[in-house]
């Protein structure tokens, strides 16, 4: 029984209703929307106190741009990060889903979570779900035993790496890796180097563009750098495109008056807030 | 000999064979890119943008789509670069050909027919080229000729085509065609706002097409020649 007071609990995990229906419709040949894709090139590095994480902010859908500035680094916990690419729904619902299952188990543990425990979830949670859930990661954070960096694919393998490169634009930005990648580079040499690669992406792959954005996760501290690099900016017009009033066709006018029946003032006491636990 | 009598018990019709089957061919690639033409009353203005890419990468960010056949037609290409080839070679040879026959070079109007002949003549393996011709008429006034790839053919006094469109056409049929507005004076296009608009729209469409950007070529027929320029857009 469900009402508006008390209304019915869905049950947990997806639902998968309308499954039969959609395919029925799709073999008599209506076709099924397509998702927002990323279309990606994200990345990162370990350096020599920490992680570098990096990202593209273009989305896209098929040929035409869905979003020119979105974000595609997401927070796990105040230590880890983690950047996705894949379908867009996926990158961030996975990512929030893990957010809040690290925060139970940080209040149950009462400890700093550690990398590996966020790895562990998200590869079991996409392995779970055979590749369907179209989420490649790029793990990132510092705890007690330093810098860690994880790659994590669909299908729910990982790899851990000292850099990485994932989406469409995982090819140029590696290419930057590997031929300028050393360890135990200092902060700033690695936010330039993720920066170049993350520009290589923008450049060079056409489902990657706009600015670069940055996040490095140090011990004890984070800088979310969005942007770091505007790295296209926008053409400037040549002429107004303003019109004159008058211009929009009315086609029909109609006039609702409003009739005021009566007025009442009620006054609402403030009550102070309980801070008494 | 040996793979028949292999399957002798297996009756196949005499026409299918043991070899490898080819499941699909696809003869065409879509290469991108966008084509504007503006006509005015003395003057013609073609652009296209000179970014050439497949699927998720960029070919080269300087290939010229414009095409001058004579002194007064110019052809905007896009769509599959080696159809665009193919087609503005011959397309070159016929308009010799012409000139040699006739003394005279082959004025816009039957450059325009020449084309749609020879679009409908591949008309059951097309050329896949969303091809644009921009000139002066035989009174020296502007006009656009718009093709689909097999052929028909369209005057009109302003078209996009290519790949972004479907993202130009609606502001240059509200801006140069004065459509879906009320009480506004159609004024006569100039240079200057012809050239202004590609540049503006040609911006925009680079922001939400990927196959469009890295800079257009713009270039201006009149009756004293062609006059050509160059304009950046964005390069992501």
């Amino acid at each position: 029984m469900s009402s508006v007071l008390v209304p019915e609990i869905p049950a947990p995990g997806f639902s998968f209703d309308l499954c039969q229906r959609n395919n029925f419709l799709v073999k008599k040949g209506f076709q099924a929307p397509k998702a927002v894709k990323t279309g990606t090139t994200i990345a990162g590095v370990v350096y020599k106190d920490g992680v570098v994480l990096g990202g593209d902010t273009r989305s896209t859908e098929n040929t035409i741009v869905a979003d020119k500035n979105c974000s595609k680094i997401h927070y796990l916990t105040e230590n880890i990060y983690c950047c996705g690419a894949g379908t867009a729904a996926d990158t961030e619902m996975t990512t929030q889903m893990i957010s809040s299952q690290l925060e139970l188990h940080r209040l149950n543990t009462n400890r700093i979570v550690p990398v590996c425990t966020a790895n562990a979830m998200i590869k079991q949670l996409l392995f779970r779900y055979q590749g369907n859930i179209g989420a490649a990661l790029i793990l990132g954070g510092v705890d007690l035993d330093g810098p860690h960096l994880y790659c994590i694919y669909p299908h729910g393998s990982s790899d851990r790496h000292l850099y990485t490169s994932m989406g469409t634009g995982s090819l140029a930005a590696m290419a930057v890796f590997e031929s300028r990648w050393k360890p135990d580079m200092t902060e700033q040499e690695a936010k330039e180097l993720v920066a170049d690669a993350i520009r290589a992406g923008v450049f060079n792959d056409l489902a990657s563009g706009s600015n670069v954005d940055l996040c490095v996760i140090r011990k004890g501290s984070v800088d979310y750098l969005r942007p770091y690099d505007v790295a296209n900016v926008k053409g400037q017009r040549n002429i107004s495109y303003r019109y004159k009033r008058g211009t929009t066709a009315v086609l029909n006018k109609m006039v609702h008056p409003i009739i005021i029946e009566g007025e009442t003032v009620r006054r609402l006491e403030t009550e102070p807030m309980d801070t008494s636990s | 000999m040996a793979l028949l009598s292999e399957n002798s018990g297996r009756s196949l019709p005499d026409y299918e064979t043991q070899a490898a089957k080819m499941k699909s061919f696809s003869p065409y690639a879509d290469n991108g890119g966008s084509v504007i033409a503006l006509a005015g009353d003395d003057f013609c203005v073609i652009a296209a943008d000179t970014r050439l890419s497949t699927g998720f990468s960029i070919y080269t960010r300087e290939q010229q789509k414009l095409f001058p056949l004579s002194s007064k037609t110019i052809l905007g290409c896009s769509g599959c670069w080696c159809d665009t080839l193919t087609l503005t070679r011959l397309l070159t040879a016929r308009m010799q050909m012409y000139e040699h026959e006739h003394q005279k070079e082959m004025p816009t109007l039957a450059v325009a027919q020449m084309l749609s002949t020879m679009l409908y003549y591949k008309r059951f393996f097309p050329y896949y080229v969303s091809n644009i011709l921009g000139g002066l008429d035989e009174d020296g006034k502007g006009c656009v000729y718009s093709y689909d790839p097999i052929g028909h053919c369209e005057v009109t006094k302003y078209r996009a085509g290519g790949s972004a469109g479907a993202l130009l056409q609606p502001l240059l049929d509200n801006q140069i065609g004065y459509k879906n507005q009320e009480g506004v004076e159609p004024v006569a296009l100039t240079q200057e706002k012809a050239v202004a608009i590609i540049k503006d729209v040609f911006t925009s469409a680079a922001e939400r097409d990927i196959y469009t950007g890295d800079s257009i070529n713009i270039k201006i027929i009149t009756k004293d020649g062609v006059q050509d320029s160059t304009f950046e857009l964005r390069k992501d």
